[in-house]
């Protein structure tokens, strides 16, 4: 690269400030315009959020409405049982995203390490369990919740969540715990630590972006996910979710539009912030999964 | 509004459950120890040990509703037959391929919405993600800006954004048909005309997924060293050439995964279909919306469970056929 060479004219892929003023703005343009297309849904939902009540329904295309107010704000938070949805939806996705990370950081360990009977078919499996549709699970789970009793409480919302996670999980841990050597868990093995010690000790504090990445995942997957607790918490008033919560509002006789996109902001507004932060972590981990296998 | 019982209450219920999961695993993981470890002495007791939580969970929560699942779809269990189904073979088989599978709507024309709604979904995240990916993966300014921007609908809840894109369909509020009458033009009936609503989705869902392939995509295009393309120049290769020969087969690795993944994602997505058409036009429907109005719309137990093995093998078949053509995957499962 240091040297340099005699090819005037500069290719498409490795050209950066020498191109034609024409051409960089074309790219600046394409870029803004996918910019404007990516962002203008979400502020659109911010400006229904801060319209009055009286002007929901309107042709305004102004992302702050002249006559702002926090008005639905405050019929959200105060007058629904918003907080009970997100509260239920914390302590369930908290739970049991730890629940999976540690559960697929053990089962990755034993996929990284050994090479016990039955691997190749564990993987294949694991790969396999993606291919799944989520509504075709749904049938048999919601039949055996009812004859279980477990329909209309988090018993079976919870270990479900739990589990469902795990494969995906495995995948990715599994990849990164491959590009770590032996050598280091040897050392510390001959230091005295035990097979588990070396794990406990010296590969998992290795692995803390991987083992973040999936929490975030597993955060992520149960905080957003409607279908399963739709089919198993049936019409537990006090149990809802806040999927479950916002899409009720939407899907009354009148839908209550400012409402609907007052709670959206508040439930998206640190999700995106979260997910912003760590999403350079987030696509190294995604690639590796996806590279390494 | 929130009260201290409604709190109380949902800590309740998670924390019996999680305290049942800990039982649970302390339990199996000491019966292992005695019986793999100190009994047979076994030397891959200690993979087994680490295995068996998640393992326990796959099996309960997979594969046996799964096997069970396959047992229900030989029956006519429904609403009305719960309690006592009766097994009567492949019937249910037999009647996916024969007869309507929701009220009016066939197997196979489902089949091909549902093929032409990956199709176009997977092509435009394709190209949308592999060209901003690769507009992106140079040295320009307001680069940082512009992904954080291009990666947000990746952020907001699916649930959020497919209600937020529905109401935007609106006829007379939505920004699509406001926009379409500020240029002069008739608005569309996007929730009620069949040819709209499908079209409505196929944009919802486009907006969604083009994040993932940009950044997927993206993270392959930085691995190439530029070096390639910089020897392609001096041999005098034009930009669609060093595209075509070098760009496309060093991305491979990263493209034939994501694609497979997204090709998934895609032909399960429930959530676009079922809340941009709010289960009201069965048009609308892909297989897998469809198999859910048919269990738990119409409560067909029986029928929807042999609709769902059907739709299984499906996709066993295209990734088996896929796998054998690119290869690529190979490696994952062998390594």
């Amino acid at each position: 690269m240091s040297a340099k060479h005699t090819t005037p004219k500069k290719s498409f892929f490795r050209s950066g400030r020498e191109d034609s003023p024409f051409k960089r703005i074309l790219i600046h343009l394409v870029l803004i315009i996918s910019c404007v297309i990516a962002i203008f849904p979400i502020l659109r939902i911010l400006a229904v959020s801060l319209r009055p009540g009286n002007r929901l329904m309107s042709t305004d295309l102004a992302i702050i409405p002249p006559d702002a107010t926090l008005e639905s704000y405050r019929i959200i938070l105060f007058e629904k049982p918003f907080l009970s949805w997100v509260w239920n939806s914390l302590a369930i996705t908290i739970s049991t995203a730890l629940i999976g990370v540690i559960l697929a950081a053990t089962a990755a360990y034993a996929f990284s390490r050994w090479k016990f009977p039955g691997r190749s078919v564990g993987l294949v499996f694991l790969l396999a369990t993606q291919m799944i549709p989520a509504s075709m699970l749904m049938i048999p789970i919601y039949i055996l919740a009812i004859k279980l009793g477990m329909v209309g409480t988090y018993r079976g919302l919870v270990i479900a969540y739990c589990v469902t996670s795990i494969p995906f999980s495995v995948w990715i841990l599994k990849g990164y715990y491959d590009t770590i050597p032996v050598d280091l868990e040897e050392a510390a093995r001959i230091d005295g630590c035990s097979q588990l010690q070396a794990f406990l000790r010296v590969l998992l504090p290795l692995s803390t972006p991987a083992l973040a990445i999936t929490f975030l995942f597993n955060f992520m997957a149960a905080w957003n996910e409607y279908l399963l607790a739709r089919v198993m918490l049936g019409s537990q008033e006090s149990l809802l979710t806040w999927p479950l919560g916002l899409q009720r509002l939407q899907g009354q006789f009148q839908t209550q539009w400012g409402q609907f996109s007052a709670g959206s902001i508040l439930v998206m507004v640190p999700v995106m912030v979260l997910f912003l932060y760590s999403s350079k972590y987030l696509i190294s981990g995604l690639t590796l999964g996806g590279v390494k296998g | 509004m929130i009260t201290s019982e409604v709190i109380l209450k949902s800590l309740g219920e998670v924390g019996t459950t999680v305290l049942l999961i800990l039982i649970g695993t302390v339990l199996v993981e000491a019966l292992l120890y005695l019986i793999l470890m100190k009994w047979l002495k076994y030397k891959y007791a200690l993979p087994f040990m680490l295995l068996a939580p998640a393992a326990i969970g796959l099996i309960a929560l997979v594969i046996y509703p799964l096997i069970w699942e396959l047992r229900l779809s030989f029956t006519n269990m429904s609403l009305k037959a719960f309690r006592d189904p009766a097994f009567i073979g492949i019937k249910n088989y037999v009647r996916v391929f024969t007869e309507p599978v929701l009220k009016q709507k066939m197997f196979f024309p489902l089949l091909g919405q549902t093929i032409l709604w990956t199709v176009i979904n997977i092509t435009f995240h394709v190209g949308g993600g592999l060209g901003l990916a690769m507009l992106l993966n140079r040295k320009m300014r307001g680069k940082g800006i512009y992904r954080a921007i291009i990666i947000l609908p990746w952020a907001v809840p699916q649930v959020i954004a497919v209600l937020a894109w529905r109401g935007e369909f609106n006829f007379a509020y939505g920004y699509f048909n406001i926009i379409l009458t500020k240029l002069g033009l008739p608005g569309v009936q996007w929730l009620a005309d069949p040819v709209a609503n499908f079209a409505a989705m196929c944009m919802t869902n486009i907006w969604l997924g083009i994040p993932f392939m940009m950044v997927t995509l993206l993270g392959g295009l930085q691995s190439i060293s530029s070096e390639f393309y910089e020897a392609a120049e001096m041999d005098g290769a034009n930009a669609w050439q060093q595209f075509r020969n070098i760009t496309l087969p060093l991305i491979q690795p990263v493209l034939t995964p994501a694609i497979l993944l997204g090709t998934f994602w895609t032909f399960n997505n429930f959530n676009v279909p079922f809340f941009i058409n709010q289960n009201e036009l069965e048009s609308s429907d892909i297989l897998v919306t469809g198999l859910f109005r048919a269990a738990f719309q119409y409560n067909r137990y029986g029928f929807s469970a042999a609709f769902a093995f059907v739709i299984f093998a499906l996709l066993l078949l295209f990734t088996i056929f896929y796998m054998r053509y690119t290869r690529s995957l190979k490696g994952a499962y062998e390594s």
